[in-house]
C-alpha cells in the first residue's frame, strides 16, 4: 500500500495523475508535463515534496556528530538560517544519500533528505551517533508530522509573500541556501529548478490550507515528472541515477560538496583520497533529433562511458542529459551516444544547461 | 477516450484506417497518447522499407518514455508523415489526424485479422 501526502486528495481533485514514487502515491503530472516546466521558467508552480524526510539533529555534539556524517563542512555555517548542500557517505566513499543541512545554532540543524532512502539514512545516522562517545551528544528526530512544498519561478516569491502573511517581512532579506522561521513555517530559499523561489516545511494539517491559498495566488500544481526535466536543466543530481552508495561524489560532479580541509575527518574521506576519480559527471547536449535517456552507452576517443539521466528539455526544444565519462572528456568535445542501435553526436557541455530562466548552453 | 468505429485496433493501440486505394494509414489510439503523456519525437520508417506483421517500425517517445510501434501486417512502407515529425505534440492533440505512416499490405485481407472499435474498447478495458 503506498504511502500518501497530506495532500493527496488536492492532487486527486486536480486531476493529478498518479505514480508510485520510492512507495509513495505521487502526481506525475496534472495534464501536461510540459506546461508545467513552463510555467515553472516563466511564472511559479508548486510541488509537494511531502514525501521528503526532515530529521532535526540536536543536542550539544550535534556539529561535531555532523562534521562526522558529512562530506561537506556544517562547522562553515555560522549564520542562523543558513543552508548547506552536502553528501553523506559510507566507509567507500559511496553516496548514501545527497541531502541540505540547516544551520540554526551549533547544537540545532535541520537536514532534509530523499523520500527513497529517507528510512536508510536515519538508520545510518543512528548509527554513526552510536559509535562516538557517549552516542554523539545527538537526537535525532525525523519528522513525518511535517509537510513539504516548493514553489519555484521567477513569480515565485511574491506569490508566497501575497499567499501566507508575515512572510515577506521575514524572507525577504534571505540570499540563495538561506532560511527564516514564522513561528512553525520555515522558509528556505532553495529548490531544484534552477529558478528562484521558496521551500517550505510547515506542520503537516496546515498543508491543505497553504497549497490552496497558493492556488489562489496563480501558482500551479507541477508534478515530479517536470521536476525531473527542470533539475536536469538545471545541472542538479538525482540521487539514485546519477550517483549512489557504489559511486563517489569526485565522479559525480560533485566535488565542490566535499570539504578536505585538515581537521574534516568525515566518514568516507580516507576512500576518497585512495582513489583518484577515473570518471566524471558531465552535461550532454544532443545534435542531432532524438531522445537520451538513462544507462544508454557514450563512446569518447578517451574510453567509454554511460548516460545517467536524459531526457528531452522543454527549454531548450532539445534532448538533454548527463553521462559519466572518462576525466580526459573536455567541454565542447564531441561525443556520441548509443540510442536505441544509432550513434549520434552529442556535444560535452558545461552544466547548469539553465539558470533563472536563461539557456546557458 | 474517443475509438472511432470505421477503424480497425491492434492491441499494442496502434489504429489503421483502410484509403480507398487499398493502402494502409497507421497511428496510435487515443488511449495510447494519453498513456504516453506529452510527445516530443517520432522516429518514423522511410519509404521502401518491407516489414513483416509485428515488426518494430517507428518510436514514439515522449517526456517521459519511448515507445515501440508496430506493423500491424507485413507490406511495404509508402510514407512516413513528415510534418508530424515536425509537431511531434499533434499526435497528442489529434491522435486520428495525426497518422505515422502509409503501408501498401502484402495481402489486404489480414487486416480482417485486426481488432474492431468494440474489440479494441474490450483491450483497454482489461488492461
Amino acid at each position: 500500500m503506498p504511502k500518501q501526502t497530506p495532500l493527496y486528495a488536492l492532487h486527486l481533485a486536480a486531476g493529478a495523475k498518479l505514480v508510485d514514487f520510492a512507495g509513495w502515491d505521487m502526481p506525475i503530472h496534472y495534464g501536461s508535463q510540459l506546461e508545467e516546466h513552463k510555467t515553472v521558467r516563466a511564472d511559479a508552480g508548486m510541488f509537494d515534496v511531502s514525501h521528503m524526510l526532515p530529521v532535526d539533529i540536536t543536542g550539544a555534539g550535534a556539529q561535531a556528530f555532523l562534521r562526522r556524517l558529512l562530506a561537506n563542512d556544517v562547522a562553515k555555517l555560522t549564520e542562523p538560517g543558513k543552508a548547506l548542500y552536502a553528501c553523506m557517505l559510507n566507509e567507500s566513499g559511496g553516496v548514501i544519500d545527497d541531502l541540505i543541512v540547516y544551520f540554526f545554532a551549533s547544537d540545532d540543524y535541520r537536514i532534509v533528505v530523499n523520500a527513497g532512502t529517507a528510512d536508510k539514512d536515519v538508520a545510518w545516522m543512528r548509527e554513526v551517533a552510536r559509535k562516538l562517545p557517549s552516542g554523539g551528544n545527538v537526537s535525532i528526530t525525523p519528522h513525518r508530522d511535517l509537510a513539504i512544498i516548493a514553489v519555484q519561478g521567477p513569480n515565485a516569491q511574491c506569490k508566497v509573500w501575497a499567499a501566507l502573511p508575515g512572510t515577506e517581512a521575514v524572507t525577504a532579506p534571505l540570499k540563495y541556501f538561506q532560511a527564516a522561521r514564522l513561528d512553525d513555517l520555515m522558509v528556505c530559499f532553495t529548490g531544484y529548478t534552477g529558478e528562484a523561489g521558496y521551500e517550505l516545511i510547515f506542520p503537516a494539517e496546515r498543508a491543505a490550507s497553504v497549497w490552496q491559498a497558493l492556488a489562489a495566488q496563480g501558482v500551479a500544481p507541477v508534478g515530479l515528472g517536470a521536476r525531473d526535466t527542470l533539475r536536469l536543466e538545471a545541472g542538479m543530481n538525482l540521487y539514485g541515477a546519477d550517483m549512489d552508495e557504489t559511486v563517489g561524489p569526485l565522479e559525480s560532479g560533485l566535488g565542490w560538496t566535499v570539504n578536505f580541509a585538515a581537521d574534516h575527518d568525515f566518514i568516507g574521506r580516507s576512500a576518497l583520497q585512495a582513489t583518484p576519480p577515473q570518471r566524471q559527471l558531465v552535461g550532454l547536449l544532443l545534435e542531432d533529433r532524438g531522445i537520451l535517456r538513462s544507462h544508454m552507452r557514450v563512446f569518447t576517443p578517451h574510453g567509454e562511458g554511460e548516460t545517467t539521466s536524459g531526457s528531452f528539455a522543454p527549454s531548450l526544444n532539445a534532448s538533454i542529459a548527463f553521462a559519466r565519462v572518462p576525466v580526459a572528456v573536455a567541454i565542447g568535445d564531441t561525443v556520441e551516444v548509443d540510442i536505441r542501435g544509432k550513434r549520434l553526436p552529442a556535444r560535452v557541455v558545461k552544466l547548469p544547461f539553465v539558470r533563472r530562466g536563461k539557456i546557458l548552453v | 477516450m474517443s475509438i472511432p468505429a470505421n477503424l480497425r485496433y491492434t492491441e499494442s493501440h496502434e489504429w489503421i484506417r483502410k484509403e480507398p486505394d487499398n493502402t494502409l494509414t497507421i497511428g496510435i489510439t487515443d488511449h495510447a497518447q494519453e498513456a504516453l503523456g506529452d510527445i516530443v519525437f517520432l522516429d518514423l520508417p522511410t519509404a521502401g522499407r518491407s516489414v513483416t506483421a509485428g515488426e518494430e517500425v517507428a518510436v514514439v517517445e515522449s517526456v517521459k518514455a519511448a515507445s515501440d510501434i508496430y506493423a500491424p501486417v507485413a507490406g511495404e512502407i509508402i510514407e512516413a508523415n513528415s510534418a508530424a515529425i515536425d509537431s511531434p505534440e499533434s499526435v497528442n492533440s489529434d491522435p486520428y489526424g495525426a497518422w505515422l505512416f502509409k503501408l501498401k499490405p502484402a495481402n489486404l485481407d489480414d487486416i480482417d485479422a485486426l481488432l474492431d472499435a468494440a474489440g479494441y474498447a474490450k483491450v483497454i478495458d482489461e488492461a
